[in-house]
């Protein structure tokens, strides 16, 4: 294991910001901490990395106890969210300065100083700015120096703050595949902290999901996405329908031609992409109608109103591929049917048992 | 693009957003009079009384064996107090500017007291610990230490009203700057040591060197606090201020304006650098 965290806990006053974290990450994993903002998840990476100490729990990293070492003995490599760069150097100096501040029987010559910086100023590409100041640079270029520099100490673990979180959209895509074809590359073990669920989808190859100090999760994307193991995951990674069945959703459900005997603190999730839709004559009785569509490329996305059903007005959306939505032929204020091709089923009364997630297809 | 520019009247536009162009003429000439003749006059006025029975009797009254011993006993009392304040005002900030504390904004409150309290207050605080009336001052002088109307009470009193302006000018400084840089530079295995002197050093160098000279200048120029403790000995314990206030009241106008003008000159040399520092700072938190 390259990291394990057993029962860390950790308090700001009243404030329980992580509680009872116990987490084993395995050699060269690329892991997404995910989780809405005030989860814990920067006070968990920076209990990782030494500049927050834990209330309580061990930190070990490749195997030693590190709980009681100082950021500066831990050898992580940290990348803020602002990137912190030196603004009084140059990027060479930058990159430089964790060579240089090793003591002097461990301290590399200059010569081979020089010759790392360039080389990972390559890795990074950005070879022509070696003697630029930050603030000569753009959102993206001081995020890979920032990352350069993190590296140029060889850390046993790359530690990642909200690593895209101050770029814009089109710059934050084009890296987050190129962090990831980093990884592959190095093959150092990397965790990185997040907010955009797409975002962990796409880079890391395990997500921990936070919420409220907690893990709620943790598993492969797809692990994640095809089964989460509470209502919480479900909601937060990707888009998701929710029927209550206490608050009259369950007319939904019927209409669906799904029908439950006891619906005591019974959810139901439905993915855009599992409700399917088809188109009904004029005359027929069903209550849904489709208020509205966008086009979002390769799908669809359906709005559909129950504005005839008994309980509460509420839209749901539906997602197909554009093509079908086309052979379907419809217009707004046509009336539909639908069906639920594959649902999660959470008891919120009972929250705490395992089962209260199944699968439910039809 | 300067080739290209707006054809706006701008008669129109003080018209429509603005003053008449009297007032300004008028705001501008007024501010100058007043400059003029509370600041520039009695600044060319040190000079010209100065230098009014020439420059040798100038030079003979600067090298006089008073003036000389006045001057030295400046330069000490500012070798010794801005130090002091510097590396007090350093830590000070660091405390305020990175840790969360119980007490924290009365601290701040209490940095600030020098600034509140009248000097001559200051000096008779001093006066009233060390004197040989005060509370220490029989155990000082049964072990013949002498603090009041000696060099020691000039320097503590100068300390008392120089106090706050490093820590002043660094506060809100390291505030804006943040923790961010010291904790990378830390994570890439720096020293603490390293970490101030590479990073956190580098970052507030202009405006610690701000906060220094403002320290500085009124480290030699104070009057009230020092005046109170000096005791006015002659030769022994008198300040650049001092010396001036005893020539003048005995007459000796050229010594006493000579004197003044060494005070104007430092006054004008803290002015530019100052100037300077600010325009350094500035270009500084920009980057």
């Amino acid at each position: 294991m390259s990291i394990t965290l057993s029962n860390i806990s950790k308090r700001f006053g009243a404030f329980s910001a992580l509680n009872n974290i116990n987490l084993e990450i395995p050699d060269g994993d690329l892991v997404a901490l995910l989780g809405p903002s005030g989860c814990g998840k920067t006070t968990l990476l920076r209990i990782i990395a030494g500049l927050e100490q834990a209330d309580q729990g061990d930190v070990f990293l490749r195997g030693d106890k590190v709980t009681d070492k100082s950021v500066k003995n831990r050898h992580i490599g940290f990348v803020f969210q602002h990137y912190a760069l030196f603004r009084h150097m140059t990027v060479f100096d930058n990159i430089a300065f964790g060579l240089r501040v090793k003591p002097s029987k461990d301290r590399p010559s200059e010569a081979v100083i020089r010759k790392r910086v360039h080389d990972l100023l390559s890795l990074v590409q950005l070879d022509w700015l070696h003697d630029r100041f930050p603030d000569q640079l753009s959102g993206g270029q001081r995020q890979r120096i920032a990352l350069a520099r993190a590296l140029a100490v060889e850390p046993s673990v790359l530690l990642l703050d909200e690593p895209f979180g101050a770029l814009d959209a089109s710059v934050r895509k084009d890296l987050r595949l190129w962090l990831r074809h980093l990884h592959h590359e190095l093959d150092v073990t990397t965790i990185f902290v997040t907010h955009d669920q797409e975002e962990a989808m796409e880079v890391a190859s395990q997500i921990v999901v936070l919420n409220k100090g907690k893990i709620e999760q943790k598993g492969t994307p797809s692990e994640i996405y095809d089964s989460p193991s509470n209502d919480f995951v479900s909601h937060f990674i990707g888009q998701t329908n929710v029927f209550d069945l206490q608050k009259g959703d369950s007319a939904w459900l019927k209409s669906a031609g799904i029908v439950l005997d006891d619906a005591e603190g019974i959810t139901a999730h439905v993915r855009p992409h599992h409700i399917g839709v088809e188109k009904l004559s004029d005359g027929s009785a069903s209550p849904i109608i489709l208020k509205d569509w966008q086009h979002l490329g390769a799908t669809i996305r359906l709005e559909l109103s129950n504005e005839g059903l008994n309980g509460s007005a509420k839209t749901i959306y539906a997602e197909m591929p554009s093509d079908q939505f086309k052979q379907l032929g419809l217009d707004k204020g046509d009336k539909v049917s639908l069906f639920i091709k594959h649902a999660h089923w959470f008891n919120l009364a009972k929250p705490q048992v395992p089962e209260a997630a199944t699968d439910f297809y039809v | 693009m300067n080739t290209i520019s707006p054809v706006m009247p701008s008669r129109t536009k003080s018209l429509t957003i603005g003053d008449a162009d009297w007032v300004r003429y008028a705001l501008v000439v007024l501010t100058l009079a007043i400059i003029g003749v509370f600041l520039i006059l009695p600044l060319a006025t040190v000079l010209i009384e100065a230098f009014a029975k020439g420059w040798t009797a100038y030079a003979s009254s600067l090298t006089h064996p008073d003036t000389v011993a006045a001057i030295k006993l400046t330069l000490l009392t500012a070798a010794i107090t801005v130090p002091l304040t510097t590396v007090f005002g350093v830590s000070a900030a660091w405390a305020i500017a990175r840790f969360e504390f119980r007490g924290k904004s009365l601290l701040i409150t209490l940095i600030d007291l020098p600034f509140s309290v009248s000097p001559v207050i200051a000096g008779l605080i001093y006066v009233l610990i060390f004197g040989a009336q005060g509370w220490f001052g029989s155990w000082f002088s049964d072990h013949d230490i002498k603090i009041i109307f000696a060099v020691p009470g000039i320097v503590l009193a100068t300390l008392f009203v120089t106090f706050p302006f490093v820590a002043r000018e660094l506060i809100p400084l390291m505030q804006e700057i943040g923790h961010e840089e010291e904790e990378a530079a830390l994570s890439l295995g720096a020293s603490g040591w390293q970490t101030f002197f590479k990073i956190t050093l580098p970052n507030i160098k202009w405006g610690l060197l701000y906060g220094v000279l403002l320290c500085n200048a009124r480290a030699m120029g104070e009057f009230g606090a020092v005046s109170v403790v000096s005791g006015h000995i002659r030769g022994l314990t008198n300040t650049l201020p001092l010396h001036i206030e005893v020539s003048y009241n005995e007459y000796d106008f050229v010594g006493a304006f000579a004197s003044a003008s060494l005070l104007a000159g430092l006054a004008v040399v803290t002015l530019v650098v100052k100037t300077f520092l600010e325009w350094k700072q500035k270009q500084d938190l920009k980057a």
